[in-house]
């Protein structure tokens, strides 16, 4: 099923009987449910670009790549840089608005400019009974009634199929620099990461390899980038010697790395993405032990590899919690792929989705109760 | 102002309801006297008063617990209350309701400067969580003018936003995790100090959702190190569209102002006469922030001015020292008390795409004049939001209605011009009967669907947010249930 206007894509889900799997560009998750494909992509287009207000609107199955090059021209981007999991999860596909909006998808700067949730000016959607509803809209301040926009980010397509997204976009800038520490354990790593991002001069990435460096990014017009790196290498003299890289492809191919995830490409074992407190990263990664992990976030979001089957959130003892990306089909399918919460908000989530899908046809299964852990 | 008639039962369980609230909280947590009442009846939109039936004023999570669950029990209405700053009505009691003020609840619970985070109980005022951690050299950035006064609940209900949001983001963007105590009485913990929600994003939709789906107890927020200085430029305009339209360059150009604030004629007028602050007495007025060290700022602030004489201006002021910069804001922090001297006004708080700035105060001059009431334009115009306020005698005889009812249509421009109806302030009751022209049916539906699952009783600020004609099968349904 492709349809190909709003209004199309409301009438399938209002005659549809039985589970729908929608699907976006198909390249962030992996193993879904079972259901009736349906694809966004036919939704298709970007509607409306003001770059001297900073706002893009776009039908859901609009490629990223085509809104990244409507952006460039206008010398703008996305500043919550969503990640392309291609290479990582072995999915092949286009990314789509839609799917990143569906999914939150945010890259290195959301500890700097924020989540795809923060950029997410306004949505439509098609409810699981067939009913169009919008909410937001397309001006950057706005608290006309609930928040549904931030309900339908992250919501992965349970609450309603979206068909048009409004986002905030930001320019580019003129210049990023990368300083780099190496030999550090992870205790220290988070340490330099919170000094970095505890002082004024503005990072915008702070992200570490386990086995490699702390990488630290840099953005802006060129003389302040200089100063900042400047004044940074003086905050975290302490750590060690500190590498300054300016030049501007490998500084981008290093972030694109990171936030792509892309070490773990061709890595063994089940791959997983924890979100947690910076300072709980260290004590975690010595509890886990993973064979390969990189955190980014300044700490905040740990990306770790298990062999296959490890119980990773049976071993988490701080708050936060654990998404799993990348299994066998197995695994998924007696792991929950999304963190299992308290039992009050399970319920509120549960009740929600009764209310917005209320014969379970939209990805019936990916977030809510799954049997995982029952078994 | 329509509101639904008070229950009468619950107005006859009166004295039940304080003898039960007794055995759960101490005596002077317990308002009841009618004289003490009355400090509740209104918030800042003073238009409207209703005394509650009591007032409450709890020191704990617990104990907020132990209201709702029986108010829950007893089917009683109850509105949430920061400080009562609002400028939509969003506190206005109802004659059935219990004000539940968190103003008692005001602990900073933990600074974490690693983690750079500050957990703090809701009915702390805003700018003194940023005093929490000033000295160390952080701070909350969301700054609303009213930040003397709004508790962080308050500015949580309404997703509040401030002076520096162009850079910095509003409340949801800053707001990291809470405590809610659900209307029947159960507490939730919702994020935390890590980011990004789980599951579904339920953060996201009790941020701005106005005191309608749980009482906030407490709050994890994101704290941020100051920058090294910031600096002021005035540029002055012969006309709103030059002044517009520079906004738009500058935006375009990838600077990021920390703040860009707009005044028309009319308040430049004003505000001269009453703080002398040194304006040109020109068409349009901008005051553009800009943040850094002395060097980043001098490149910022070279490049805006390249911008800004490409649009011809009238007056181009840089702020030398920091007497200067206090200058050069005093007439924009006065602007509203100014105008509130030469007479009562009503604020408006629509947004528009920056886009329309031209042809929306176009319009609401040409509204002004039909309505017989004097307009002045007062706004953030980096993000589009506007704050016309509409110059009116309360003394006189239907000057209020008319001066509503010129608000209404300056609301519908701005929806017309593709934004909202309200950009900061929220819905409350003021905006509430306008909401159908925003949205559809369909929409509000889908909006109440929220409610209906977090407060299945409609007990919390029932009368607020939606029209009544949109809401009253539901809250019925909850009668009903009886
Ligand atoms: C002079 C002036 C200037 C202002 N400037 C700005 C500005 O620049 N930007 C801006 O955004 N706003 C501004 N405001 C509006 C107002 O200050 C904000 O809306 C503020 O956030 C309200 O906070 P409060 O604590 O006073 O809330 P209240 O007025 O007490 O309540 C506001 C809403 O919050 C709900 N609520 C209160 N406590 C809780 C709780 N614990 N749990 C759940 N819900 C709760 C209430 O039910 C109500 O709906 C201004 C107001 C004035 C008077």
């Amino acid at each position: 099923m492709k349809p190909t206007s709003e209004l199309e894509l409301a009438e399938l889900i209002a005659d549809a009987k039985t589970p729908l799997q929608i699907k976006g560009g198909g390249t962030r998750l992996m193993g879904l449910p079972d259901g009736n494909v349906l694809d966004t992509s036919g939704l298709c287009g970007i509607t409306l670009y003001e770059p001297g207000a900073l706002t893009l609107v776009a039908q859901a199955g609009t490629p990223i790549a085509e809104i990244e090059t409507a952006l460039a021209a206008e010398n703008q981007r996305l500043a919550f840089e969503p990640a392309d999991l291609r290479d990582v999860l072995g999915t092949s596909g286009t990314s789509t608005l839609g799917g990143v909006a569906a999914s939150n998808a945010s890259g290195p700067r959301r500890i700097s400019a924020g989540a795809c949730r923060d950029f997410m000016l306004g949505v439509r959607f098609v409810d699981g009974l067939g009913d169009v509803v919008k909410n937001g809209g397309r001006v950057m301040k706005n608290v006309t009634g609930y928040d549904l926009v931030k309900l339908m980010s992250g919501a992965h397509g349970t609450l309603g199929v979206l068909s048009e997204v409004s986002i905030k976009v930001l320019p580019s800038v003129e210049m990023q620099l990368c300083l780099r520490i190496k030999g550090l354990d992870p205790l220290r790593a988070v340490a330099a990461m919170s000094a970095a991002l505890g002082s004024p001069f503005e990072v915008s990435g702070a992200a570490y390899d386990v086995n490699g460096a702390v990488s630290l990014r840099l953005e802006g017009f060129e003389a302040s980038v200089r100063y900042r790196a400047a004044q940074l290498v003086g905050v975290l003299a302490e750590f060690g010697p500190i590498e300054a890289l300016d030049d501007q492809d490998l500084c981008t191919q290093i972030w694109c790395d990171i936030r792509d995830a892309r070490r773990f490409k061709n890595t063994q074992g089940d791959l997983w993405r924890i979100s947690v407190k910076p300072s709980d990263a260290p004590d975690l990664l010595s509890v886990l032990n993973p064979s390969q992990a990189q955190l980014d976030w300044g700490g905040g979001l740990i990306w770790l590899t298990m062999p296959s089957g490890t119980d990773v959130r049976a071993k988490m003892t701080v708050a936060g919690h654990a998404t799993l990306m990348r299994a066998s089909a197995d695994t998924f399918s007696t792991r929950a792929r999304f963190h299992p919460e308290p039992a009050p908000i399970t319920k509120l989530s549960a009740d929600l989705r009764a209310r917005f899908d209320p014969i379970a046809l939209l990805n019936p299964g990916l977030m809510g109760a799954c049997h995982e852990d029952r078994i | 102002m329509d509101m639904p008639s008070p229950d009468p039962i619950v107005l006859s369980r009166k004295a039940e309801l304080v003898s039960r609230l007794l055995q759960v909280l101490p005596s002077d947590a317990v308002i009841e006297d009618e004289m003490e009442t009355r400090a509740y009846e209104c918030d800042a939109l003073t238009a409207y008063k209703c005394p509650p039936l009591l007032a409450v004023l709890p020191r704990s999570t617990e104990e907020v617990s132990a209201i709702l669950r029986i108010c829950h029990e007893m089917n009683v209405p109850v509105v949430p209350r920061g400080s009562g700053t609002s400028l939509a009505g969003g506190a206005l009691p109802t004659a059935d309701c219990v004000i539940l003020g968190v103003a008692r609840m005001n602990d900073v619970l933990d600074t974490d400067y690693a983690n750079r985070v500050i957990r703090v109980q809701t009915g702390r005022t805003n700018l003194s969580v940023s005093g929490a951690v000033e000295e160390d050299g952080f701070f909350y950035a969301p700054d609303p003018s009213s930040q003397l006064a709004c508790a962080i609940a308050g500015n949580i209900a309404m997703n509040s936003g401030g002076a520096h949001c162009l850079k910095y983001g509003v409340t949801t963007n800053n707001l990291m995790g809470v405590t809610m105590v659900m209307m029947d009485g159960e507490v939730v913990e919702i994020g935390g100090a890590h980011l990004d929600s789980g599951g579904l994003d339920l953060l996201g939709v009790i941020c701005g959702s106005e005191g309608q789906l749980g009482v906030v107890t407490e709050a994890t927020l994101r704290i941020l190190h100051k920058p090294e200085g910031a600096r002021p430029v005035l540029v002055g305009f012969d006309s709103n569209e030059v002044a517009g339209a520079c906004v738009s360059d500058i935006i375009k150009a990838g600077v990021l102002p920390v703040a860009i604030e707009f005044m028309d004629r009319r308040v430049i007028e004003v505000v001269e006469n009453y703080a002398q602050a040194g304006y040109p007495l020109c068409e349009a007025l901008l005051i553009i922030e800009v943040e850094g060290s002395e060097p980043e700022i001098d490149a910022q602030l070279k490049l805006i001015r390249e911008i800004a004489e490409r649009h011809n201006p009238v007056e181009f002021r840089e702020a030398r020292d920091s007497d200067e910069a206090s200058r050069i804001w005093l007439g924009r922090k006065s602007a509203f008390g100014a105008m509130g001297q030469i007479n009562d006004y009503m604020c408006l708080d629509g947004t528009i795409p920056v886009s329309s700035l031209p042809m929306v105060l176009r319009r609401i001059n040409e509204l002004s004049e039909e309505f017989g009431l004097d307009v002045g334009n007062v706004f953030h115009a980096g993000d589009g939001n506007m704050h016309p306020l509409i110059l009116f005698d309360a003394n006189k005889e239907g000057d209020l209605e008319l001066c509503e009812a010129m608000g209404a249509e300056i609301l519908k421009l701005c929806v017309e011009a593709g934004g909202c109806l309200t950009g900061e302030h929220g819905v409350g009751i003021e905006k509430r009967d306008l909401m159908h022209v925003q949205y559809a049916p369909a929409d509000l539906n889908a909006q109440m669907a929220v409610k209906d699952v977090f407060d299945p009783k409609w007990l919390l600020n029932p009368a607020k947010v939606f029209p009544l004609d949109a809401s009253d099968t539901r809250r019925a349904l909850q009668v009903a249930a009886e």
